[in-house]
């Protein structure tokens, strides 16, 4: 598998990259490590499209899942077996480091 | 430090509110302004994100959804052209003037 063609199961890390433009990654995911749950398919890119672009290639969607106690740490109340689900572009997304 | 639109995860104490908004009619019109706005091909929702992103924090955060929607509008519009500053700011002078404010 490359930097791109995620699969449900595959552990990944999301970039921390420090970007100008709009981009649809929240920031308490960036740095964060999960797997994939899903693939939604590819869509137009929001990057491109928000800056006059024609939103091509498309990027393939991922709904990764995270468990809540890595996201947020001691600060995360809730049970230890809670997951967040967040819907990410591939190219946000990168392995995970075993 | 997340940019003002990127809320997630903020702590905060305020409960949260499940009232249902009531809409007022200006903001039927803006949010039928970016339907027709999109259909026409004139903008999309990327743009229209991206607009309200780039306003200034402290007008981000005294702006309601739909104020942040018509900044957006009105900075789409300026930046492709279709309309100019001073024809915007012609109109809403004109407004002021005719509602007695």
């Amino acid at each position: 598998m490359g930097a791109l063609g995620f699969r449900a199961g595959d552990p990944v890390t999301v970039r921390a990259t420090e970007v100008d433009h709009h981009h649809r990654t929240p920031w308490f995911v960036k740095g964060k490590s999960g797997k994939v749950r899903r693939v939604h398919g590819a869509f137009f890119n929001p990057e491109s499209r928000a800056h006059g672009g024609d939103g091509l290639p498309k990027r393939r969607l991922c709904q990764v899942e995270f468990q809540q106690r890595d996201i947020w740490g001691a600060r995360y109340r809730g049970n230890s077996d809670d997951v967040l689900l967040v819907d990410l572009f591939e190219h946000w997304l990168e392995p995970a480091k075993p | 430090m997340p940019a003002v639109h990127d809320r997630g995860g903020l702590p905060t104490d305020q409960p949260i509110d499940r009232s249902d908004h009531q809409w007022e009619d200006w903001e039927h019109v803006t949010n039928a302004l970016v339907g027709v706005l999109r259909r026409r091909d004139l903008i999309n929702v990327d743009e229209l994100r991206r607009g309200i992103e780039a306003m200034a924090p402290d007008e981000y955060e005294s702006s309601s959804y739909y104020e942040r929607w018509s900044a957006s509008i009105e900075t789409l519009l300026v930046e492709k052209g279709v309309l100019t500053e001073a024809e915007i700011d012609a109109v809403a002078a004109k407004l002021d003037s005719e509602w007695g404010r």
